[in-house]
């Protein structure tokens, strides 16, 4: 199972690269052969606004993008910037075209200051993939500055999540690759336009 | 006009772009004047084809190509007067086979065109159409001017306009053989797929992205082209852009080009001039290095009848634009001979109305269509 985690912390270290490995192993531990592959969009972040002004991705981002919409699942995690995803994970995300994370089993995550900004993650993060037609597990994670001093609470929750995504990931085959859309041979295409007389 | 087995061409969008080096922008009246003023260097150097994009909002001018390349055609003897792109979406499919027919006459065959569907989605509300409609417009409108171009009397019934009833449109294509399409797509294969049912050229205007996106697109449309039985796909006919900035060092070509690089419209305020040209068909370097990265092209989209470069946007001046059409004359015996070797007799030379006419082409085009 190829589990891609997508990151978009931007200092080092990083509150959210360390919420994004916390779910990486509670999902490897759940998942049979889970093979995990982290991609820091701060390392893509010229490249991200490239793509954005040139319509095409530059080699590295492409091979990223590629990972991410071939994966089995997605574990998501952005920093909470203003009430919403950072901007640099919505640039990355708005990069995916709309069909290719359907069906996808997706945990996401957010970290911020302070606790009040959580449920951003379902009035934002959750919506988005939704879009998407992935399929998000029930369990958000959300981390505060205070959840990192206290034993209480994160890890349940990195834990249920994890299971979730596990539980999503059991029996099913690896993904396969998205099929290239279909041609409408142009007869069809003709035809579509004829008018339509009733018969009189 | 002898034959070619490559046209080299310039294609302009007309767009009235600052000189970021000097902040001062053309009048559009300026602008209109120099994109004869190319199309007449055009010619002298030697090339054989001259393409106006057609627009219908600022910045750009041309929204008027028929009258533009009327104008043309009266000052020139030589070049094809073409279009990048008609909008085959938005004009009314019978002005556009009069509009063409009438250029024909008065350019002595030298024309032929490029519908597409603009880069502007609000053009359609200007025009009285739906833009989601795209492709269904593209389809039909097409469908009808192939059919006014072969057929007198026409009585038509579509889903986009109101129908005909023994309608002839005036005058008639020159030498009963309609103008060459070339039918011009950057992402859809519903267009591809158009262009090989009727055996018409599929230009694929690569200029921006990277090759792989064109090769699957130019493959799909010979591999239709053979299914729909026009030839191999060998056969089928292939047009491509470029783009280029030369001087005789490659060092002085880079340095005066970057300021117009790092704002150009289309993709300034990104990536570096280093990186775009490493992936995409841009060259800013040495008159060599432009025949070299000319000559990969078709490595990578197989032999083709038609090359048309950029050479006027992103607000470069009138002179360096005449200037970079001087060093391409310079090159152009190179690109031809090197384009030439190698390619298989079997391999159509790019469309020309004599040819055309000496092929019956009419007949047979409503045989296969």
């Amino acid at each position: 199972m190829n589990i891609v985690v997508v990151t978009a912390g931007l200092s080092v270290p990083s509150s959210t690269r360390l919420l994004a490995d916390r779910l990486a192993a509670a999902v490897g531990d759940r998942v049979d052969g889970a093979d995990l592959r982290v991609i820091e969009l701060r390392d893509h972040a010229k490249d991200i606004a490239n793509h954005l002004v040139t319509g095409f991705p530059p080699p590295s981002l492409r091979e990223a993008l590629d990972a991410v919409v071939s994966s089995d699942a997605l574990i998501a995690v952005t920093p909470i910037f203003n009430a919403s995803y950072s901007g640099l994970f919505k640039s990355f995300f708005d990069l995916i075209e709309p069909d290719a994370l359907t069906g996808k089993p997706v945990i996401i995550g957010a970290t911020g200051g302070t606790p009040r900004h959580s449920l951003a993650l379902e009035h934002a993060v959750r919506p988005l993939f939704t879009y998407l037609h992935a399929v998000v597990v029930p369990t958000s994670v959300y981390a505060a500055s205070e959840d990192w001093g206290n034993t209480d609470g994160l890890d349940t929750r990195v834990a249920r999540a994890a299971g979730e995504l596990a539980g999503l990931l059991t029996g099913r085959a690896p993904s396969p690759r998205p099929a290239e859309p279909e041609l409408i041979p142009f007869e069809a295409q003709l035809a579509a336009l004829r008018p339509q007389r009733s018969a009189n | 006009m002898s034959t070619t087995s490559t046209q080299f061409g310039i294609f302009t969008v007309g767009d009235v772009t600052p000189d970021p080096t000097t902040g001062r922008a053309p009048t559009e009246h300026e602008r209109i004047k120099a994109m004869v003023a190319l199309a007449l260097k055009a010619e002298e150097i030697g090339l054989d084809v001259f393409a106006s994009g057609e627009h219908h909002n600022p910045p750009f001018v041309p929204s008027s190509p028929t009258t533009m390349l009327g104008f043309i055609a009266a000052r020139t003897s030589r070049i094809i007067l073409s279009t990048s792109t008609t909008l085959i979406t938005t004009n009314d499919p019978v002005k556009i086979a009069e509009d063409f027919a009438m250029l024909q006459h008065l350019a002595d065959g030298r024309v032929d065109l490029m519908l597409g569907r603009g880069n502007t989605g609000p053009v359609y509300p200007w025009f009285g159409k739906d833009i989601r409609m795209g492709i269904p417009l593209a389809i039909e409108n097409y469908a009808l001017l192939h059919q006014l171009w072969r057929e007198e009397n026409v009585d038509w019934e579509g889903r986009f306009r109101t129908p005909l009833q023994s309608f002839t449109s005036t005058p008639r294509p020159l030498d009963d053989t309609p103008p060459f399409v070339w039918h011009g797509s950057i992402r859809s294969p519903e267009i591809a797929e158009q262009a090989a049912y009727y055996g018409d050229g599929f230009f694929a205007n690569n200029i921006f992205w990277p090759k792989e996106h064109f090769q699957r697109l130019i493959g799909l449309y010979r591999d239709r082209y053979a299914h729909y039985g026009h030839g191999t796909p060998e056969q089928a006919y292939v047009g491509v852009g470029g783009q280029f900035f030369m001087r005789k060092n490659s060092q002085d070509a880079v340095r005066e080009f970057r300021p117009y690089f790092d704002n150009a419209p289309v993709y300034g305020h990104g990536p570096s001039l280093e990186d775009f040209t490493d992936q995409t068909p841009l060259t800013v370097g040495s008159p060599q290095e432009v025949i070299d990265k000319t000559l990969t092209f078709r490595e990578s989209f197989g032999h083709y009848q038609r090359q048309l470069f950029l050479v006027d946007h992103a607000g470069l001046p009138l002179k360096t634009a005449l200037e970079q059409l001087d060093q391409l004359g310079e090159i152009l015996p190179t690109l031809r001979a090197e384009m030439a070797s190698g390619r298989p007799s079997t391999v159509p030379d790019a469309p020309t109305h004599a040819a055309r006419v000496a092929a019956g082409s009419r007949d047979v085009e409503e045989v296969s269509a």
